[in-house]
C-alpha cells in the first residue's frame, strides 16, 4: 500500500522509500505520453499531480523539503502537495495557477509530460494550449459535487482538440465514504454528456489523491472497483493507433545544401513527418504545384533509413531536380490534402482584443505562412451547454465557427483526420501576438 | 514488392527518439524563420546535447548560425579546453563574449568579497553581445524540469529590447506551431530541449556516446565546504575564516562558474555509473550544486526577468 499519510510523506522521501522503487534504467524502450490536466485547486488537481510525481519518485528531497517548509509557514496543517506545481511568484501569492506548467515524470514503461492548466472559464485558452498536443486528458470531478459545468466544459475542450483518450478521475472518494453508488452515478451522467461529443475512449477511475487511493497503488477501501489504477492506465493506454499512418504528409521545413566538395550536389529536404509512411522508391507529388518525383532516399544523421513515420525528423532526397522550398508538402498522388484558400474552421480566440468579422491576420499552418481574412463568424459555442449562439464577434476564450479566406492556398486536412495538417494559428500583425488556435473542419 | 525488413518495423519511437525529433524540428524552424540565430554554448551537458541536435538538424550542411560562449573568466580550465576542442572538431564558428571585457570597459562592476561571483554579470555581457551581433534568436539548453519558473516558460521565449522575460505576457504555444515574429531590437530565446529531463540528457549522452568535460566524472580535487556545499578551492574564491581546503573524490552535476558551482561527493567514473547515480539521486541538480538559485525562493524567476539565460 502506498497510503503514505500526508505528514509521513517527507520522511518517506528523505529515506528514499514510498510507493515505488526509484526509477532505474529501463529494461525496454520507454514511450512518450503527453497528458493534459485541467481543474482548480478545489478539485484536488494539484494534489493529484503532486501525488503522481511523489509516488513515482519524480519529486526529490529538496523539492519536498521546500514544500514542507512552505506548508508550515502558510499554516496549511498538512504537507500541501499542491505547492509542488505552483511555479510563478504571482501564483504562489494568490494561490492560483495562471498559466500552462509542464511537469515530467517517468516510470520504467513511459515518460510522461503533463501540461497542467487552471480550470476556470477565463483560462480556456491555456487549456486549449495544453490540450493541443495531448494524447490523454485527465478530467477531475469532486465526488461530493458530481458533474459540474466545469467538468462538462473540460470534456468538451478535450473533444474539440481531439485528444484521443479521456480519463475521468472521480476524486475525493474518501469524503463520500468510498461509496460505489456515488461513483456510478457520476459515470452515468458523464457517459451521457460524452455521447454528445467526439471522444473515442473514456475511462473512469475512483480515487483519493490526498490519500493515494487508486492513484499509483490499488485501494483496499474500494474493493468494488476491479479495474486499473490511474497510473497503470496511463502506463498502458494504447496510443500507437492514434497516429495517422495512412495519409503521407511531409511539410518541408528547410533545405540542406552543403555546397561542399564532398557533398556538392546534395540536396536534402528536411522536415518532420506529419502523417503516413515515407519510403524510398515511393512516387510522390510536391504541393502546391503538383510536380511529380520519386523518393531517392531518406537521411538522418546516422545514415539512411528504410522508412520514416510520424513524428520523425528526417531529410528526403528526390530523384528529380524539382524546385522545392519551405512551405511545400510532399504527398502521394492518390491521397492528397485539400489545397484551398477558403477554410471552414473552429477558432479559439486568445486575445483581449476581440475578433471582428473582416479581421485580417497572419496565418501559420505547418511550415507555411500566409495572410487570412475572417469572412464570417457563423456562430459561437456556449461551451457549457454546446448551444450555438449568434456572434457579432469572438472575445477572449470564446470558441466559434468561422470562414477564412487566405492569400495563398494551404494544404489542409480536416483536424479530425490529422491534428498537424488540420491545425493553424492566427497572428496579429500589429502586435505579433498569437491570437487564435484554429482547427479545420472543411476546405474548398 | 515490399522489403520484408521494412514491414518488420514497428513504426514507434522511443521517448528519447520522440524528444530528439521534436528538438530537431525546433532547430530547423528557427533556422528558417530568423535572420541571425546563435547557439549559446556553456560547455555543460545540456549545451553539448544542443550541438549534437544541431548536427542532426543540419548535416551534411553547416550550422546556419555561429556558436557563442559567454566566458566569465572563472570557468573550469577543463571546460574551456573542451569548448575549444569540440567547436574545432565541428568546424563551426565560435564567438567568445567576455565578462572580463565588460568589466574592463566599465559596463559592469565586479562584486567583491568571499562570496563574489560573476554569475550575474554574465547577463550584461550576453545582452551586449546579442545587440552587437544583431542576433534575433538565441538557442539555450534550459529545461523545464530544472526549476519552477522554467516549468512555465515557452520553447520560444520572447524577450523585449531590454532582454527581459515577462511571464505574464507569454504567447500561447500550440501544437508545433511556433510564432517567431518580433520587432527590431527584440529577440527570442529558444529552448529546444525544454521537454527533456536531467535523466533524458544523461541517457542521450550515453546512447550517442557524446564526449563531455572530465569534471562530470569523479576526480580528486581540493575542495572546501561552505553553506552545506563543496566548492573547488581556486584562485577566484577567498576563503572565509574556518574554511579549510581538503582533498575529496568529487564530480560536478552542472557546469557553471567555479565561484558558484558546487561539487558532489562521488566515485562515478564512467557514464554508466553517472547515469545510475542520477537515477538514484534524491536531490535536484540545481538544489545540490547551484548557489545562485538558493538566494531567494524566486531566485531563478527574478534573474530570468532581467534577461538571464
Amino acid at each position: 500500500m502506498a497510503a503514505v499519510t500526508q505528514n509521513g510523506a517527507s520522511e518517506a522521501a528523505r529515506e528514499g522509500r514510498g510507493g515505488r522503487e526509484p526509477y532505474a534504467m529501463p529494461r525496454r524502450r520507454t514511450e512518450l505520453l503527453r497528458i493534459a490536466t485541467a481543474g482548480s485547486v478545489d478539485d484536488g488537481k494539484s494534489t493529484l499531480i503532486g501525488r503522481l510525481l511523489y509516488d513515482s519518485k519524480a519529486i526529490l528531497a529538496d523539492q519536498l523539503d521546500h514544500v514542507v517548509q512552505t506548508s508550515e509557514r502558510r499554516g496549511d496543517g498538512y504537507v500541501n502537495l499542491a505547492l509542488l506545481t505552483d511555479g510563478l511568484r504571482a501564483e504562489r501569492e494568490q494561490g492560483i495557477t495562471i498559466d500552462v506548467a509542464y511537469r515530467y515524470f517517468q516510470t520504467p514503461l513511459r515518460k510522461f509530460i503533463i501540461a497542467d492548466t487552471p480550470g476556470h472559464e477565463q483560462y480556456t485558452r491555456n487549456m486549449v494550449t495544453g490540450a493541443s498536443t495531448a494524447d490523454v486528458s485527465i478530467v477531475l470531478i469532486d465526488a461530493r459535487k458530481g458533474v459540474s459545468e466545469q467538468t462538462r466544459r473540460h470534456a468538451y475542450l478535450a473533444s474539440l482538440l481531439r485528444i484521443p483518450h479521456l480519463v475521468v478521475a472521480v476524486n475525493k472518494m474518501d469524503l463520500v465514504k468510498y461509496d460505489e453508488s456515488v461513483f456510478y452515478d457520476i459515470l452515468e451522467e458523464m457517459t451521457d454528456w460524452a455521447s454528445r461529443l467526439q471522444i473515442p475512449d473514456i475511462t473512469f477511475v475512483p480515487i483519493s489523491a490526498l490519500r493515494g487511493d487508486n492513484v499509483v497503488e490499488p485501494s483496499d477501501r474500494m474493493q468494488w472497483y476491479g479495474a486499473s489504477t490511474l497510473l497503470y492506465h496511463l502506463e498502458h493506454v494504447v496510443i500507437a493507433p492514434d497516429r495517422n499512418l495512412s495519409d503521407l504528409r511531409f511539410p518541408i521545413q528547410w533545405c540542406i545544401r552543403p555546397y561542399s566538395s564532398e557533398h556538392h550536389d546534395y540536396r536534402g529536404y528536411a522536415g518532420q513527418v506529419a502523417g503516413g509512411i515515407l519510403r524510398p522508391g515511393a512516387e510522390v507529388l510536391v504541393l502546391p504545384g503538383g510536380r511529380r518525383s520519386t523518393i531517392a532516399g531518406i537521411d538522418t544523421h546516422e545514415g539512411e533509413v528504410p522508412a520514416a513515420f510520424p513524428t520523425m525528423s528526417v531529410a528526403v532526397r528526390l530523384a528529380d531536380q524539382v524546385d522545392v522550398s519551405r512551405g511545400d508538402m510532399i504527398v502521394e498522388a492518390e491521397d492528397q490534402p485539400t489545397a484551398a484558400r477558403e477554410l471552414e474552421a473552429m477558432l479559439c480566440w486568445m486575445s483581449e482584443t476581440p475578433l471582428q468579422p473582416r479581421g485580417r491576420y497572419a496565418i501559420k499552418h505547418t511550415t507555411r505562412s500566409a495572410r487570412a481574412v475572417v469572412e464570417e463568424i457563423e456562430y459561437r459555442v456556449d461551451i457549457n451547454t454546446l448551444e450555438h449562439l449568434a456572434a457579432p464577434q469572438l472575445g477572449l476564450n470564446e470558441i466559434g465557427r468561422v470562414t477564412l479566406r487566405c492569400s495563398a492556398p494551404l494544404m489542409v486536412d480536416a483536424y479530425s483526420r490529422n491534428r498537424t495538417t488540420g491545425s493553424f494559428i492566427l497572428i496579429d500583425e500589429a502586435t505579433n501576438d498569437t491570437v487564435a488556435a484554429g482547427m479545420v473542419l472543411t476546405a474548398g | 514488392m515490399r522489403d520484408p525488413s521494412v514491414t518488420a518495423v514497428r513504426y514507434e519511437l522511443s521517448h528519447l527518439q520522440a524528444l530528439e525529433a521534436e528538438s530537431i524540428h525546433i532547430f530547423r524552424e528557427v533556422a528558417a524563420e530568423f535572420e541571425r540565430p546563435v547557439l549559446l554554448f556553456s560547455g555543460g551537458k545540456d549545451s553539448i546535447v544542443l550541438l549534437r541536435l544541431a548536427e542532426k538538424a543540419f548535416r551534411p550542411g553547416r550550422f546556419p548560425f555561429p556558436i557563442m560562449h559567454v566566458d566569465t573568466g572563472h570557468n573550469f580550465s577543463e571546460v574551456v579546453a573542451f569548448r575549444d576542442r569540440i567547436t574545432d572538431a565541428l568546424g563551426e564558428r565560435l564567438i567568445i563574449a567576455s565578462v572580463q571585457d565588460s568589466i574592463d570597459s566599465g559596463r559592469v562592476t565586479e562584486e567583491i568579497g568571499p562570496r563574489a561571483s560573476r554569475n550575474r554579470l554574465q547577463t550584461t555581457t550576453l545582452l551586449d553581445a546579442i545587440e552587437e551581433h544583431g542576433f534575433d534568436a538565441a538557442f539555450g539548453g534550459a529545461r523545464r524540469d530544472e526549476e519552477r519558473a522554467r516549468a512555465k516558460e515557452r520553447v520560444f521565449s520572447f524577450r523585449d529590447d531590454f532582454g527581459q522575460w515577462d511571464p505574464k505576457a507569454q504567447r500561447p504555444e500550440l501544437w508545433a506551431l511556433y510564432n517567431g515574429r518580433i520587432r527590431r531590437g527584440e529577440h527570442v530565446r529558444v529552448f529546444p530541449i525544454s521537454n527533456w529531463t536531467e535523466l533524458d540528457v544523461w541517457q542521450y549522452i550515453a546512447e550517442q556516446r557524446l564526449e563531455i568535460p572530465s569534471i562530470y566524472f569523479s576526480h580528486e580535487r581540493q575542495v572546501f565546504a561552505r553553506d552545506g556545499m563543496l566548492y573547488a578551492h581556486n584562485e577566484f574564491v577567498q576563503l572565509i575564516d574556518g574554511e579549510e581546503p581538503f582533498a575529496e573524490s568529487v564530480r560536478y552535476r552542472t557546469v557553471g562558474d567555479m565561484t558558484c558551482t558546487g561539487a558532489v561527493r562521488s566515485t562515478a567514473a564512467t557514464l554508466q555509473e553517472v547515469v545510475a547515480e542520477i537515477a538514484a539521486t534524491r536531490i535536484t541538480e540545481r538544489g545540490e550544486t547551484r548557489a545562485d538559485d538558493r538566494v531567494t525562493e524566486a531566485a531563478m524567476e527574478d534573474r530570468k526577468r532581467e534577461g538571464y539565460f
